[in-house]
């Protein structure tokens, strides 16, 4: 049954003005981008025809860089200067790195995330991660001739806030508008249910080169709500390859970068062959000599047990958070390259007791999946299509006295969500508390995921246990936290948006946008009043389009008033500063506008439900 | 319907325990097509805001809804008897003798089976005790009694956790 819509009838806008959206697959081993192009998703490739691009950059002298496959071509040969599997580190500390010394990278140690040095001077993953996504961009506006409206990036479920913020602030370095940030899984979800029309509950399975998602879905009428997630956000291909590399040197210590290099690029080459065959040879050439060993398909299964192991109990507690049985899946969708293992398909086919769905593209569904959201959040697909009601994968905290946890949102809730907790002081006259923010589902803050830390201060003094302090987390649609304190006795507040710290500060950003990315787009300022048009056009004619269809809730005067504005803004040109302090100022004025035209729709869709039901 | 209904009236149920939970997820499920931020994408920052509220305001409801305890207490706090059970930890004897009798059976449960039996009791036990709190709030409309049975309910809740726990670390 179909709902009544907020929308006005024929909103979508004409073919000259839609809005071109694409969907970005930031994979660890590859990357992809898609657009909805005549009402059908499609992966755009390069010139030479090809629709992925390894994440690969290679860093070359004079500030050139190869990004892509002349960069994986190059690895074994320059690795300190090619970055690859940079997705590993986003958003992540040394410490956090296992192995790190078998990587042929000169890891630096910066507070909040590692950095990498290059001839180049030292990267951050988000600036490595950024010139991925820049080319994908520039390949998006090459293939439609025009500028992009905005992307939709894709994560893996399993990423914590440190990750996705990470990659949100890769992809705005990119000069890319952000639509939205989705989970790997759910994009697959989107791209298969709605090419298969499928309802009930599924599974995906995403196992790609460097983070497993398991990820179950009900999906009801357009509706994609996941219902638990779970993964691992250091698994993936790499690991298969490196077990087998270990294997291959049997003990053979390989000392320099590029000979850690060449066995892992061997490794996978055998792993790949392997899928097919029954026999391989992995052959690298070492600085030492050529190392040649044959492989059997069952000695590999053998070395990749454990980690399938570890997949499939990430599987079994996804299915207890949701209190389902295996049985109830009504099928499980593969995402990603490794899934094209015939172990991987077998094991998790035998755990739910039925041939997994592998007629998709595992390497295209997610950025296909991200494509159609893209379409939809850029106001070009009719309304009403599709709705994902996603989950955080991991529980958020609050550090208590005891090195303690104290669990403020539950892992699997929907999001957006928000919740508060009140604390108080434990000294008397104690006049700030510090506030630490965690991620994880240990009890133990030592063990879980350090997010934040800030303090509340100039609480007015008082006994012990008399300060009343509420701190409310929001979790916003992309599943990005922001956390805020307030004493309620005296209205003292402190907010922070949590954003991990990787040495780059706003003037740097600006100059890389100016310096790396933006150079094709000439003039900064003349992009930045563009922008502010499209979006003061965009406001004015939503606004109108709410006037025409619910002018009524408005006294006269106010509509005027607004109307008066409205076209003041459309008058304006030249200064986009000014612009955008007006579309500001207008979003500030319609909010009670906004407000009540959402008590109308929700009454009248529920009016509509009700009759629909006698 | 406003933002500040209380979460019977937003999801238009009559104000009780006993619930059609198809119904519950279908009327989120509606509701959220409704009032979702991606669902106002095209509409500006107020719009945008504003459904921002509205979707948390929903999602809050639908997990208070959803689990029965969480409906329960709060039922008996739209009825002016908060459950407070930081502050009121007094529990009947014969309860608390059960509370330690299973701490010690998990303490002394070595096998999957034996803790997969206890996980059984449990929720057998939790389920009679739901079932006893429907009645209380739907038939008998006591809500301090309810109230009671809500911190003994969280008591096992608690301990169900705790068992939940050990099953994952066995392996199941």
């Amino acid at each position: 049954m179909a709902l009544l819509q907020i929308s006005e009838p024929g909103g979508a806008p004409d073919p000259h003005q839609r809005r071109i959206a694409v969907g970005i697959d930031l994979g660890t081993t590859h990357s992809l981008v898609a657009a909805v192009r005549h009402g059908v998703a499609e992966c755009l490739p390069d010139e030479q025809g090809r629709v992925i691009l390894p994440s690969a950059v290679r860093y070359l002298p004079e500030g050139r860089r190869q990004i892509g496959a002349e960069a994986l071509v190059a690895q074994a040969e320059d690795p300190e200067n090619t970055i690859v599997s940079v997705k590993r580190f986003m958003g992540r500390a040394m410490a956090d790195i296992a192995n790190r010394e078998r990587l042929p990278y000169r890891f630096e140690d910066r507070p909040g995330m590692l950095a990498i040095a290059t001839r180049d001077g030292v990267k951050s993953p988000v600036e490595v991660s950024a010139e991925i996504l820049a080319t994908l961009r520039f390949r998006a506006e090459d293939s439609f001739l025009d500028d992009l409206f905005g992307a939709v990036i894709t994560v893996p479920a399993y990423f914590d806030d440190a990750q996705r913020q990470a990659t949100k602030d890769a992809a705005e370095l990119a000069g890319l508008k952000v639509l939205r940030l989705i989970n790997e899984p759910t994009a697959a979800a989107i791209a298969y249910g709605l090419d298969n029309a499928s309802e009930g509950l599924y599974a995906v399975y995403d196992l790609g080169g460097g983070t497993f998602d398991i990820s179950l879905l009900r999906l009801t009428r357009g509706v994609f709500e996941v219902v638990a997630t779970g993964g691992d956000a250091a698994l993936g291909g790499d690991d298969f390859d490196r077990a087998l590399a270990d294997w291959a040197l049997a003990g053979r210590v390989v000392a320099s970068a590029h000979d850690k290099r060449a066995v892992l690029v061997a490794a996978r080459a055998a792993k790949e062959a392997l899928s097919d065959a029954d026999t391989t040879e992995l052959v690298a050439a070492l600085d030492a000599g050529e190392l040649r060993v044959i492989v059997t398909r069952a000695q590999f299964e053998e070395l990749a047990q454990p980690l399938i192991a570890k997949t499939l109990s990430s599987v079994k507690r996804v299915l207890r958070d949701a209190k389902v049985k295996a049985a109830d899946v009504a099928g499980t969708v593969m995402v990603g390259g490794s899934t094209r293992m015939p172990v991987v398909r077998r094991a998790v086919s035998e755990l739910f007791g039925r041939e997994v769905l592998t007629n998709l593209n595992p390497d295209e569904v997610v950025a296909l999946g991200a494509a159609i959201q893209a379409n939809q959040l850029a106001g070009n697909a009719a309304d009403g299509e599709i709705l994902l009601l996603d989950v955080i994968p991991l529980s958020l905290g609050l550090e208590t006295m005891g090195g303690l946890v104290e669990r403020v949102i539950e892992r699997n809730s929907t999001i957006p969500v928000a919740k508060a907790q009140d604390f108080t002081t434990f000294k008397d006259g104690q006049t700030a508390m510090a506030i630490h923010v965690v991620q994880g589902e240990r009890e133990l803050v030592s063990e879980c995921r350090s997010l934040a830390r800030f303090e509340l201060r100039g609480i007015p003094a008082m006994v012990a246990g008399a300060a009343r302090i509420r701190v409310s987390f929001q979790v916003d649609a992309d599943g990005l936290l922001s956390v805020s304190a307030e004493e309620l006795t005296s209205g003292v507040q402190a907010a922070i948006t949590v954003k991990p710290s990787y040495g780059l500060g706003d003037d740097e950003i600006a100059n890389m946008l100016r310096d790396g990315f933006s150079s094709a787009e000439g003039d900064m300022d003349a992009r930045k009043l563009r922008e502010a048009r499209v979006e003061a056009e965009r406001m004015i004619l939503a606004t109108r389009s709410a006037l025409s269809v619910d002018g009524d809730l408005l006294p006269e005067a106010e509509r005027e008033a607004l109307e008066a504005r409205l076209s003041a803004l459309a008058a304006m040109e030249g200064d986009a500063d000014a612009i955008d302090a007006a579309v500001k100022a207008l979003a500030e004025a319609t909010e009670g506008f906004a407000a009540e035209r959402m008590n109308r729709s929700i009454a009248r869709a529920l009016t509509g439900r009700a009759v629909n039901q006698i | 319907m406003k933002l500040d209904s209380d979460d019977f009236e937003l999801f238009g149920l009559p104000r009780r325990f006993a619930l059609d939970r198809d119904g519950l997820d279908e009327r989120w499920r509606a509701l959220q097509a409704e009032v979702h931020p991606d669902r106002h994408a095209a509409q500006g920052a107020a719009a945008q805001r504003v459904a921002m509220q509205w979707a948390v305001r929903v999602n809050e409801a639908y997990q208070r809804l959803k689990s029965p305890l969480k409906r329960a207490a709060y039922l008996c706090e739209l009825q002016g008897v908060p459950i407070q059970a930081e502050n009121n930890t007094a529990m009947p004897a014969g309860f608390l003798m059960q509370q330690m009798e299973w701490r010690e059976a998990l303490d002394d449960a070595r096998t999957l089976a034996a803790v997969e039996a206890l996980a059984d009791d449990v929720a057998a036990s939790q389920r009679r005790a739901l079932a006893e709190l429907q009645s209380t709030l739907d038939d008998r409309k006591d809500p301090t009694a309810a109230a009671q049975q809500v911190r003994a309910l969280m008591f096992i809740e608690r301990f169900a956790a705790d068992v939940d726990q050990r099953l994952e670390a066995l392996g199941q």
